[in-house]
């Protein structure tokens, strides 16, 4: 089996700014992450992989610098990795960004083998979109399952997949023939750590970098700005909300002390909380 | 993969892992580096300053491509009462040189780049791997590691340890003892961003020009220890420090102090304005010379603040951690070329190479002076006392010199008396010999 996982580098927005007078994104100096989203995806294409064999395909349209998440997937165990980069594809929006993408899964089905299933996240945390995995599913003629929850059924000889999928007012459970495209929510299953085999050997893959050309990109004018129809008027900060961050002032001298005055603060500031966790605990 | 052997696996990539994995890896041997942190840098912090000498014996042209923040021309020294500083500035037109001495740098960028320049000499780098245990063969030589992802040990020729001030590996592998709260100072440190004309004109500087200042006195309300303020390209690095011993037994904490540092009124016009970015603490070894542990062993070595290498009358660290990073490297491709085994008595050609250099030199020459700053009246009394001097001396109010000097001179030997001085005195002398 060959599974195509779609990842993008982010600034981690926990750490994006935005210029209070400006009102511009400050990006300088903001470390990059891979798209959480795309964690839930490699995850369960890892899981796929591991019970019925075959390879995972990491891929990305980014800077050079974007090599670092793809190193970071194949430390969590992902076969192989690959780079799209070219300066053609600057100021791509999400429908040049998925037409490079969709070419570059075809030239990776080429030389690995045809996909059986490729996932995105459902959204990222940067553009928010969550059109770049319908594009490129509309693109390569696939089915598509976005919003996904959870894989109840895969079945590689029958070539038919169940899911969970949320939708407005309820949970949908859907049948679909492979190969599909399936985007995933957050929350789905926790991200392994690769071991130190995967590490090792993460750490020393060389990650296959194509430019536009060895991608066979047929059009570079659908490319980057220029195949770019969609225009960001304005960048805002929205304005706080009402419930703010709140300091706690407590006295007392060793961490113990100190420690169990922030619980109480806080549990006298949320009643339901320490039931809420207990009940939590009893669960595990 | 199983039984996979390096010639030489580093733990930790500071400046004296990186340092010592660069060494190695140049000179082709197969070195594997393990770092616990994100990426290389993303736990360390430091003021910092980045002292060029050593940098150079290890990466010649540096300069080049390494993220520099501002090159010193300027040193400030501060003893400060609450209301007052006395300072010693020392400028110079020398420091605009081709090849500067001393840097301002911003650790995180700067670890990067120096790990990055490790890869390229050809060494292997797992971030987020955290070595939790060292493994040993029947004769009790360290053969490799374990860290806390799943799979085998990995084994090496010989294991560095470069791990930082806590020394945890070392010590739970009881090669050594954790460092005492009395050896070891606990710093915090913010950035203060400002917009690049704004630092310059605030500090007197001209394009990538800086200033340090170091200072001294009430701001650690009797504690040993010191504040610092570095200026960077746009933002200045402000930090204190005093002993975890001395935090323990006074009710300070250390974010109390570096609010009242920050809000000296000397110090607060030169942050005002400013946006606060960063917020750190890390811990810096200051036992010197009489708190280095052992430092070799069989099939191991101890580099970088792990050994207590930290000279802090000077505030040298990064500089100390990169030498021995490069002399215990040095160490290491010797004992190989000659195919000689890492046995306990091989290595101990380190420690010998250490002996000969101006690390232990310097550490040896201040050896006694930790004991000597525990003199609480150097930190508190002495500062208003030299406040007090000068602010007799420039006040002009009709009383005659010859009665201030009579004045200052008794403010003097009414405080700390006639032996209290003396006794002082001698005690710097001798820490400082
Ligand atoms: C500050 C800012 C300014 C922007 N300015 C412009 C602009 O001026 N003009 C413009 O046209 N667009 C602009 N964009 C949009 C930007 O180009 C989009 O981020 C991009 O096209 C992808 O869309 P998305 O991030 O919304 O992805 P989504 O559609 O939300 O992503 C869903 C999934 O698609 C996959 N995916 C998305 N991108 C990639 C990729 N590069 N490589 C591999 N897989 C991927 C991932 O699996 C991801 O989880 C801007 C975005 C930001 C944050
Ligand atoms: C506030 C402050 C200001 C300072 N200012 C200066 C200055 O201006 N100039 C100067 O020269 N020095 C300064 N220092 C000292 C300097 O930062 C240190 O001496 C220097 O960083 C030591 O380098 P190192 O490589 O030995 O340790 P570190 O830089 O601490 O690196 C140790 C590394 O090992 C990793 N590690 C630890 N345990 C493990 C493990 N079990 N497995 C894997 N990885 C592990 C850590 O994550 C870390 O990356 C300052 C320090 C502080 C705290």
């Amino acid at each position: 089996m060959h599974i195509v996982v779609c990842i993008k580098q982010v600034p981690d927005s926990a750490q994006i700014r935005v210029h209070p007078v400006t009102n511009t994104i400050m990006r300088q100096g903001v470390p990059t992450i891979i798209n959480p989203y795309d964690l839930f995806s490699l995850e369960e294409a890892l899981r796929l992989r591991d019970r019925f064999g075959g390879e995972v395909t990491v891929v990305t349209m980014g800077p050079p610098m974007a090599d670092a998440s793809l190193r970071k997937c194949l430390t969590y165990g992902a076969d192989r990795a690959v780079l799209l980069t070219d300066r053609f594809f600057a100021g791509s929006d999400t429908l040049a960004t998925s037409y490079a993408l969709s070419y570059l899964i075809k030239k990776v089905a080429q030389e690995w083998g045809e996909p059986d299933i490729i996932f995105c996240g459902k959204q990222t945390i940067d553009g928010d979109t969550a059109q770049v995995g319908p594009g490129i599913a509309k693109r390569l003629n696939l089915l598509q399952l976005t919003y996904v929850a959870k894989i109840d059924e895969f079945d590689l000889a029958a070539r038919e997949i169940v899911i969970h999928r949320r939708a407005e007012g309820g949970i949908q459970i859907l049948k679909t023939k492979l190969p599909c495209l399936v985007t995933m929510l957050e929350g789905t299953n926790d991200m392994r750590r690769g071991s130190i085999e995967d590490a090792l050997r993460g750490a020393r893959s060389e990650i296959v970098t194509w430019n536009a050309a060895e991608a066979g990109i047929p059009d570079l004018a659908l490319c980057g700005l220029k195949g770019s129809p969609t225009i960001v008027k304005k960048v805002f900060a929205p304005s706080p909300r009402a419930e703010k961050a709140f300091q706690i002032e407590v006295q007392g001298k060793t961490p113990a002390e100190i420690s169990d005055a922030v619980i109480g603060e806080i549990n006298q500031r949320q009643p339901g909380l320490e039931q809420d966790i207990q009940k939590m605990a009893a669960g595990f | 993969m199983a039984n996979e052997k390096f010639d030489a696996i580093v733990v930790g990539a500071g400046p004296s892992g990186n340092a010592c994995a660069y060494t190695l890896a140049t000179r082709g041997l197969k070195v594997l580096q393990l770092e616990r942190g994100e990426y290389p840098g993303s736990k360390n912090v430091q003021g910092a300053i980045l002292y060029a000498d050593a940098l150079e014996k290890i990466i010649p042209d540096f300069r080049e491509d390494a993220p520099l923040e501002r090159h010193i021309i300027e040193q400030r020294l501060w003893m400060m009462d609450d209301k007052s500083y006395c300072g010693a500035h020392y400028r110079s037109e020398d420091f605009n040189e081709d090849k500067p001495n001393r840097y301002t740098i911003i650790r995180a960028p700067f670890d990067k780049w120096f790990s990055k320049r490790v890869v390229q000499a050809g060494a292997l780098i797992l971030c987020e791997t955290t070595v939790t245990e060292l493994v040993r063969d029947a004769h009790d030589k360290v053969i490799g590691v374990r860290t806390d992802r799943d799979g085998e040990a990995i084994y090496a020729d010989v294991v560095v340890l470069a791990e930082g001030v806590s020394g945890l590996v070392g010590a739970r592998a009881g090669l050594r003892s954790i460092p005492k709260p009395d050896t070891v100072a606990l710093a915090v440190k913010e950035m203060h961003f400002l917009p690049r004309e704004t630092v310059e004109q605030r500090f007197n500087l001209e394009g990538d020009e800086g200033v340090v200042i170091e200072a001294a006195g009430t701001i650690t309300k009797g504690m040993v220890g010191t504040g610092f303020l570095y200026t960077n390209k746009e933002c200045i690095s402000i930090g204190i420090g005093c002993l975890i011993s001395d935090f323990t037994e006074s009710d300070q904490s250390p974010y109390g102090l570096l609010e009242a540092f920050k809000n000296h009124p000397s110090v607060k016009p030169l942050l005002a304005g400013s946006e606060v970015k960063e917020y750190a603490a890390h811990m810096i070894p200051e036992g010197g010379y009489k708190a280095i542990p052992q430092l070799f062993g069989n099939g191991w070595l101890i580099v970088g603040d792990a050994g207590q290498f930290v000279n802090a009358v000077h505030r040298e660290g990064s500089n100390l951690a990169m030498t021995t990073g490069r002399i215990a490297a040095e160490t290491i491709l010797d004992l190989k070329t000659r195919n000689a085994p890492m046995t306990a008595h091989n290595l101990a050609a380190y420690k010998a190479r250490l002996d000969e250099s101006f690390v232990m030199k310097d550490l040896k020459k201040y050896k006694n002076l930790p004991k000597v700053l525990h003199n609480k009246h150097l930190l508190t009394t002495y500062p208003q006392l030299l406040s007090q001097a000068a602010q007799t001396w420039f006040r002009v109010d009709g009383v005659d010199k010859k009665s201030k000097e009579n004045e200052i001179v008794k403010s003097f030997f009414r405080t700390r008396r006639v032996k209290g001085l003396l006794g002082d005195v001698l005690g710097m002398a001798r820490g400082w010999r």
